[in-house]
């Protein structure tokens, strides 16, 4: 793989993580993550929508006019994720009951407009693919960590199996219920990018 | 990239076409899937109300098929009359649908549990044992909580008096607070309780704090600690559904009719 695709590929993933440092994306962000399984299928589902949508949108982007680029953009992708909301249905029908309008709600996720109006319209299919696929699975690693954080200490669970023993189930573990709000998401998310900020610097915004 | 107006117009005609046809594809040659997943989705809630399948159980798509055709008969029910009724097919009868639609539901009268329109059929579940003897009844009830409108199930002694169950199986309550209805051990809190009082009357109410074990304090049950608009609505779907609004008439009818039998 040559330096340009392995930045494209890699960068998302700390370096120019969408969700902590673009700030992109957080409004599912704080909605999928109280528990694990649903935080993974819904991170899943943002892979692969964002990555057909860059290919798309990358494959066309010479033929696109420019005075109509953006709703041709919004089409492709709400397209792609009600194909995703359907495949889900018929397939992983108890998690997609969870994640009920939030799966409909990627066409808002301003992550998927930003990489197809920044990078898909640029740069052609093979390295828009790999910008897709890594600006999707840097979504998912903030979204499994804050769903890691909250589902385990807000109800003592992993994938919705016991660890903490909770008080009300007999054990000794009093849960946090401030992580089960969505505002304990925006605590854990906050705390990432303090951390972040700490360890790279050039990360932080001129104040 | 400047284009003229003919090709923008041609350009965006070939998108919408390609993505509807792609769209339409999917949801149609994926609907049958869907639609079995839905009404397996029932069928394991009300086994498990009736606790015909245990909390959680993993049960297979045959499983759960063969469970429910042995021991559980839909029944459709006319709510305002209470009769049984063969004008609607209880396996294709969407009551979600048919309470949004104005022909098949009329505006239901105020009550607490916001529920804002009553479908003119309701399917309820007769429970039945090996002799095909019915041992309880499943009535779906739906109100609203604290954010968002709770659907479940209640399990009824034939007897239509105590409570053998309570479930929901779609509620967007704060997880942890008011999602707490999902909690076994929550829901282990209601067999055994009773609806109505002394008078008639349907006394089962959510109460704040602690109440006694079924036999001393049989119309109570435990609140949710820090849901007590999730509890309320509870309560408040329970009195409306088994009221004369809801199953009320049809409670009647059924337990004159075990009684003539």
């Amino acid at each position: 793989m040559d330096n340009q695709a392995k930045h494209v590929l890699l960068d998302p993933l700390v370096e120019e993580n969408p969700i902590v440092l673009q700030v992109l994306g957080i409004c599912s962000a704080l909605a999928v993550t109280t528990k694990m399984d649903t935080a993974v299928v819904m991170s899943l589902a943002v892979v692969a929508v964002l990555t057909l949508s860059n290919v798309s949108i990358s494959l066309i982007r010479n033929q696109i006019p420019t005075s109509i680029r953006i709703i041709v953009q919004l089409t492709i992708i709400a397209s792609l994720v009600i194909i995703a909301d359907q495949v889900m249905k018929a397939y992983v029908f108890e998690i997609s009951k969870q994640l009920s309008v939030f799966v409909g709600l990627i066409i808002t996720n301003c992550i998927l407009m930003g990489r197809a109006e920044a990078f898909a319209m640029q740069n052609p299919p093979g390295l828009s693919l790999l910008d897709g696929i890594g600006n999707g699975f840097g979504y998912s690693l903030i979204l499994v960590i804050t769903a890691f954080v909250r589902e385990l200490f807000g109800s003592g669970k992993l994938y919705g199996k016991p660890v903490l023993p909770v008080v009300t189930d007999g054990g000794w573990y009093q849960p946090n219920g401030l992580l089960v709000t969505s505002a304990g998401a925006f605590f854990i998310i906050g705390g990432i990018i303090w951390l972040l900020r700490m360890w790279k610097p050039d990360q932080m915004e001129e104040g | 990239m400047r284009h003229d107006i003919k090709y923008t117009f041609l350009f965006a005609t070939i998108v919408c076409v390609v993505c509807g046809v792609l769209v339409s594809w999917s949801a149609v040659s994926l609907a049958d899937r869907q639609a079995e997943n839905a009404a397996l989705d029932k069928m394991k809630n009300v086994l498990m109300v009736s606790g015909l399948a245990k909390q959680g159980e993993k049960l297979s798509a045959e499983q759960a098929r063969g469970l429910f055709e042995q021991a559980i008969k839909p029944v459709a029910v006319e709510l305002a009359t209470g009769k049984i009724t063969g004008a609607i097919d209880p396996a294709e009868y969407d009551q979600r649908a048919a309470a949004a639609d104005p022909k098949l539901s009329r505006p239901a009268p105020p009550n607490p549990a916001k529920v804002k329109r009553l479908p003119k059929y309701a399917v309820i579940y007769e429970v039945v044992d090996k002799s095909g003897q019915p041992t309880m009844l499943v009535l779906p009830v739906e109100g609203y909580g604290l954010w968002s409108t709770l659907y479940g199930f209640l399990a009824l002694d034939v007897d239509l008096d105590t409570i053998r169950g309570l479930s929901y199986y779609e509620q967007g309550e704060t997880a942890g607070l008011g999602g707490e209805v999902d909690n076994p051990r929550w829901k282990a809190l209601w067999p055994g309780r009773k609806v109505f009082d002394k008078n008639g009357q349907v006394a089962i109410t959510v109460i704040k704090g602690h109440a006694g074990p079924p036999d001393t304090d049989p119309y109570h049950v435990d609140g949710l600690s820090g849901a007590t608009l999730t509890s309320r609505g509870v309560t408040n779907m329970l009195h409306f559904w088994l009221s004369d609004a809801g199953f009320g008439p049809f409670l009647k009818n059924y337990g004159a009719s075990r009684k003539d039998g």
